[in-house]
């Protein structure tokens, strides 16, 4: 089991260098120069930019920028530790390669995410801001697509053919195709505009207090829930359906029903444990779905959280911060497959071996 | 029956049949069958339709736009929020309408909106088509694009394997850790798209899965014995891909560029939704409804109806059923050309 582990936790490593590699080549291959954004004071002259770009090692090749963006550690020909020695970074000169070798401190490898462009904080602070938030709506969703989607699934599947297990079928199917925008805004217009049940968006009221209200709270994650998880329900249904029809048509379900045993012992003893165990390896693919589906959520009920932070970065072109953020999502979905394959090796152990 | 036919010569067949002509059968292929287990099957026969409609009706929308006489960014201020044309229907319920329908018409200089205006006083029913056309074309060609690189890079990894293979899935795994979204946004965001680039930035962008399933299907084919048979006759490597194992992933193929049409519209409306896809003032049917998403409160000051439902409602509509019949063809043809799955799903 631990060198089962360990060798996943070692592929984990080529595939985090290179989702690093693509995101950082793919922001840096932005038209137009991240200095000239950043100081569009028109006080400021050539000479300063110069000066900075240098200080921000944008002057070099896009390699050399990636490696030192990726370690923290950089390299410069000639000796220039006066110019970039500093209260956080450590400079040495290598006659022998005449070269300066500094170390920021920094660097992905090292937690360091970089730092956003528009409010001068590191990444890893704006995300820490905002993950609350979308922690609260991503649990509350992939809960409500658990629940709901799991005893719809099984029911449909003992009921197969039945009106019931049609109308699980249909709606699926439907849910899957409805934009999770155009429902959100169907059911903020509904329930938020005509029938003002429900708020229409943002995490709490807001309120010169700021006092925490747990029904206020509540009321305000459940349309967002809804659009978060109703595609995860529809998924989950269809896959604990297939995988409860596949379970139905084994042997030992057939032995167990030919010794006599209750129906409802065959179901819920033999047939649905076994039918829950392929659950693991979707449960990796779901944090995934929850953070692509954060975006769109999070965009349309104006709800705080790391995926509106995202989508606002990239359109303010904050690339550092984008590019941050989107490591973060990455390391997140690597671990959760590797979660998901994990657990799947230890509820079932012919996976280990293969 | 078999043995029957076997056992004649085939003079005595031929005078069989000459005798009786009704004894004659075509063989039945797999494309036959699947042919024939489709035609029972309505709602993927419906599906088939709509399609088709929806593709007829945006490659006619100049016809539809010189019949109701206005361009998709024909602007008119003055008709802003116009309701769908319900002339007839206030006729027939009130009995007469001689007021109404003249005002109606009035602010819109003639010119029936049978779906009313937006914010702009653009008639609706034109931008639908003509967004029809940017959405459903997008979609079309990037699936073009993502199922002939995805058939082409599966094949190779699985036809290969060894090294080859696991460059390209470690590839492809590494680039479906990214979650897709944000890939696209960061590169719409960068590089401000047209029809043309979002294309082909969602072409590119979208065939690992397809190149994972074909992966995995031409591993299962070229171990089969009629690959060792064509390659102990000496068949290239080349030939045995084209002749048997692409083939072989042809239904894989049909089916997956249902779905994968079907998802590309959905990621193109959100991607326009969010402003990052095709830009104004050109419509696609995910950027008509980002304007609506700005009057949401919006009442008419008379009726008080709210002013943009019809703009809201419209675009998400076309774009569920489409995707609806998409998902639905899909499914039809994986029941048609794989029948050993019907009943599991």
């Amino acid at each position: 089991m631990f060198r089962y582990v360990f060798r996943r936790l070692l592929q984990a490593i080529p595939t985090l260098i290179g989702v690093s590699i693509i995101s950082f080549f793919l922001v840096n291959s932005a038209p137009g120069d991240p200095i000239l954004i950043r100081t569009f004071d028109p006080k400021i002259t050539e000479e300063t930019r110069e000066i900075l770009r240098r200080q921000l090692g944008l002057d070099q090749p896009i390699p050399i920028q990636y490696i030192s963006w990726f370690t923290g550690y950089s390299l410069r020909p000639n000796n220039v530790v006066g110019e970039f020695q500093s209260d956080g970074v450590t400079c040495r000169f290598v006659a022998l390669l005449n070269t300066t070798f500094c170390d920021s401190g920094g660097g992905i490898v090292r937690g360091n995410l970089g730092t956003s462009i528009s409010t001068n904080q590191p990444v890893w602070e704006r995300l820490v801001e905002r993950m609350p938030a979308t922690l609260e709506l991503g649990v509350a969703a992939l809960l409500a697509s658990l629940l709901l989607g799991v005893p719809l699934g099984v029911l449909s599947a003992v009921y197969q053919g039945s009106i019931f297990d049609n109308i699980v079928r249909f709606m699926a199917v439907i849910f899957n195709a409805l934009p999770a925008f155009w429902f959100g805004l169907m059911l903020i217009f509904l329930f938020g505009v005509v029938l003002g049940w429900l708020p229409t968006g943002g995490r709490q009221t807001v309120s010169l207090t700021s006092e925490f209200d747990l029904v206020d709270r509540l009321r305000h994650l459940i349309l967002p829930t809804a659009i978060l998880a109703f595609g995860g329900i529809a998924g989950i249904s269809r896959f604990m359906r297939t995988e409860t029809l596949e379970v139905i048509r084994t042997d030992y379900i057939r032995t167990a029903k030919a010794k006599g045993l209750a129906a409802t012992s065959v179901w819920f003893i033999h047939a649905l444990r076994n039918a829950l165990i392929p659950l693991m390896t979707i449960l990796g693919p779901s944090i995934a779905g929850v953070l692509t589906g954060a975006v769109i959520t999070e965009t349309i009920f104006s709800w705080p959280g790391m995926g509106r932070l995202t989508f606002s970065a990239a359109v303010q072109r904050d690339y550092p911060m984008v590019l941050g953020a989107v490591m973060f999502f990455s390391i997140l979905t690597i671990l959760g497959n590797l979660l998901s394959d994990i657990l799947y090796g230890v509820v079932d152990p012919r996976v280990r071996l293969s | 029956m078999a043995v029957n036919q076997a056992q004649l010569s085939s003079a005595e067949l031929a005078s069989a049949l000459a005798e009786n002509p009704q004894l004659k059968r075509d063989p039945q292929t797999f494309w036959g069958m699947a042919g024939q287990s489709l035609r029972r099957d309505k709602l993927t026969l419906i599906s088939l339709g709509f399609i088709a409609l929806m593709a007829l009706l945006a490659l006619l929308a100049p016809v539809f736009e010189g019949a109701i006489g206005i361009g998709p960014d024909d602007t008119n201020p003055q008709n802003a929020f116009a309701p769908p044309y319900v002339g007839p229907y206030i006729q027939w319920r009130t009995g007469s309408d001689l007021i109404t329908a003249p005002t109606m018409l009035g602010k819109s200089d003639g010119v029936i909106h049978w779906l009313g205006t937006d914010q702009l006083g653009r008639d609706q029913l034109v931008r639908l088509l003509y967004g029809g056309r940017v959405s459903l074309g997008i979609a079309f060609f990037a699936a073009a694009i993502t199922l002939v690189v995805g058939v082409s890079v599966g094949t190779i990894a699985g036809f290969s394997g060894g090294i080859v293979d696991d460059i390209i899935i470690w590839f492809i795994n590494t680039v479906v850790s990214i979650p897709g979204i944000y890939l696209l946004i960061i590169v719409t965001a960068i590089f401000k798209p047209n029809p043309g680039t979002l294309t082909l930035y969602l072409g590119f962008l979208g065939w690992f899965g397809t190149a994972r399933l074909i992966r995995g299907n031409v591993f299962k084919v070229r171990e089969l014995d009629f690959v060792l048979a064509a390659r102990s006759i000496g068949a290239t490597k080349i030939r045995i891909m084209a002749q048997h194992v692409i083939p072989n992933s042809l239904p894989i193929i049909i089916v997956n560029a249902a779905i994968d049409i079907g998802v590309l519209i959905l990621v193109e409306s959100a991607l326009s939704f969010l402003g990052l896809g095709v830009q104004p003032p050109t419509a696609t049917w995910g950027s008509m409804l980002n304007r609506a998403n700005n009057f949401l409160f919006l009442r008419d000051p008379v009726t008080g109806d709210y002013s943009a439902l019809h703009l809201l409602v419209a675009p998400g509509l076309l774009i569920t059923l489409t995707v609806l019949a998409l998902y639905l063809i899909g499914d039809g043809l994986r029941d048609a050309l794989d029948p050993m799955m019907k009943n599991t799903r």
